[in-house]
């Protein structure tokens, strides 16, 4: 399939970090399946870092590889780098995607940043 | 790897007749048909004899036959070049809910030039009601154009029904009426007699002809303004030097479909009916689209739950199987399948959507492969979906 590069085939067809954590410390899902694309992410935090990134996703070739893609960058990051993390980025490490296919690569930053969000949200609820 | 091409909706492979037909229009009788010298003679010839074999199959004259480059081009002419012609008498037209793109935005440029257009819906399996077309008709509706089976579910549509409701509908005058055959001319039986159309589109590619060749029937009488002004080409109604050999594949391939179309249909039937009866028992909530016996023979379409269509075809695709889908994604315009829409199918299961649309030349062993191949894959994105709560 020429529309895709060999990073992104790769990823779609070996994606890491595949799954749920049952007692996350935050998770944050973007997207909904009406659009076509959907993005569940959890994550585990240890020290300011992330220790254990997970996902779960619905959607095409382009939103599986991009959040492989996300959570093997994200590993170890320390919630401000992982904060950081942008479209572009994603997008350069997978060795580009087609344009129709970059929103693809937001949403997965979007929901990863939507996790640790979560996760801000309730070390300050538990901090009250 | 076993290929297993099950994508003929998209195009489909030239019979070898159909090649052969064609090849000495490419190789030495490249001449344009409109010379008056000899260099024109034999393409002349056999553009003429392409135009019989073609209004043959549809039961028309050859001069009601006009060659355009493709179904899409066709249903252009017949859509904007019947409304433009006939706008004097009325600026409204009616399509319904589930009409080719083709169809659909020619509708969306007449608007823009202060035509106005009645969608037609569809029921949940995509059938058109005639009593519902003919009470959309008003005293300035100049067209109304309803496909006669449709590419992404299979439906047929009782185009026979429509027409006479039209036509008992309308009184001083009556809308011309159009439907749209690509999918069906050279598959099912198609003749403009008993259909009672006053235009009707089909392309080559449909039937095991080359690409870059359709053909508009219009009626004699029926007034239609050209798209392509230029040269006398088509009586005038389409110019352009004409693409002779596509032409002489078109017309080939229409008296072999005219001859082989009803030995087609019984093999495909069961290879048809065997996919479905296996994707629906063999892989849980998977829920098939269209008509379940209203449809084209070769036309497999589903939506398999939880996970979504393009990410099934790439995997379909390394394991060799081609087949298409009506998801977002899949769509260069990243729009949800309009189609999926009008049958009321919910958004998110539309996303799941698999077309498997079955040749002359598949086999049950390409069945049966399918579907050694496919609930692997299901299960596999299943599993990585955040919708699936399985094991």
């Amino acid at each position: 399939m020429a529309v895709y590069s060999e990073k992104v085939m790769e990823h779609f067809m070996n994606p890491r970090n595949v799954g749920e954590i049952p007692d996350a410390d935050g998770v944050g899902t973007v997207g909904n399946p009406v659009c076509g694309d959907m993005m569940s992410f959890y994550i585990k935090v240890n020290n300011g870092r992330l220790s254990d990134v997970k996902f779960k996703t619905f959607g095409c070739g382009a939103a599986i590889a991009v959040s492989s893609m996300v959570s093997e960058m994200a590993q170890g990051m320390s919630l401000e780098e992982a904060k950081q993390l942008n479209r572009k980025m994603v997008a350069d490490e997978l060795d580009g995607l087609p344009p129709n296919k970059m929103h693809c690569s937001n949403l997965g930053t979007e929901a990863l940043r939507k996790a640790i969000e979560d996760y801000e949200t309730r070390q300050a609820k538990s901090s009250v | 790897m076993r290929e297993v091409y099950f994508d003929h909706a998209a195009t489909t492979p030239l019979l070898p007749k159909v090649v052969e037909a064609m090849l000495p229009y490419l190789k030495e009788h490249w001449g344009n048909p409109l010379s008056l010298h000899r260099f024109g003679d034999r393409p002349r010839e056999a553009m003429e004899k392409a135009r019989a074999q073609v209004a043959d199959l549809i039961g028309a004259q050859p001069r009601e036959i006009y060659f355009t480059a493709s179904g899409s081009e066709a249903n252009n002419m017949a859509i904007k070049g019947a409304a433009l012609m006939n706008q004097k008498k009325g600026k409204h037209i009616v399509v319904s809910a589930i009409e080719h793109h083709s169809v659909l935005n020619s509708a969306k440029t007449l608007e823009k030039l202060g035509f106005e257009v009645t969608v037609v819906p569809v029921d949940e399996h995509g059938l058109v009601n005639p009593d519902d077309t003919a009470a959309a008709i008003r005293e300035d509706t100049t067209l109304v154009s309803v496909m006669h089976a449709n590419n992404e579910i299979g439906t047929i549509e009782p185009i026979v029904e429509i027409a006479q409701a039209v036509k008992e509908r309308g009184e001083r005058h009556r809308p011309y009426i159009h439907t749209d055959a690509v999918a069906a001319a050279g598959i099912l039986p198609v003749d403009v007699k008993e259909l009672e159309v006053d235009l009707l589109s089909l392309a080559g590619n449909q039937f095991y002809g080359p690409q870059g060749a359709g053909a508009l029937f219009i009626r004699k009488g029926v007034r239609v303004m050209p798209l392509i002004d230029g040269g006398i080409q088509e009586g005038g109604r389409r110019a352009g030097t004409e693409n002779v050999a596509a032409i002489v594949g078109l017309g080939a391939a229409a008296e072999l479909a005219k001859a082989e179309r009803e030995d087609w249909a019984r093999h495909l039937i069961p290879l048809r009916d065997r996919l479905i009866e296996r994707l629906t028992t063999e892989i849980d909530h998977v829920y098939l689209t269209g008509h379940p016996t209203l449809r084209l023979p070769g036309h497999v379409s589903i939506c398999v739950e939880f996970i979504e269509g393009e990410s099934m075809l790439l995997f379909l695709n390394m394991q060799g199987v081609a087949v298409s889908s009506g998801s977002t994604c899949t769509s260069r315009a990243l729009k949800a399948s309009h189609v999926l829409t009008a049958i009321g199918m919910p958004a998110a299961l539309a996303q799941g959507s698999l077309v498997f649309t079955i040749g002359k030349d598949n086999t049950m062993e390409d069945v049966d492969y399918v579907m050694d191949v496919l609930p692997p894959i299901v299960q596999r994105l299943r599993q990585m979906s955040p919708l699936y709560k399985g094991g």
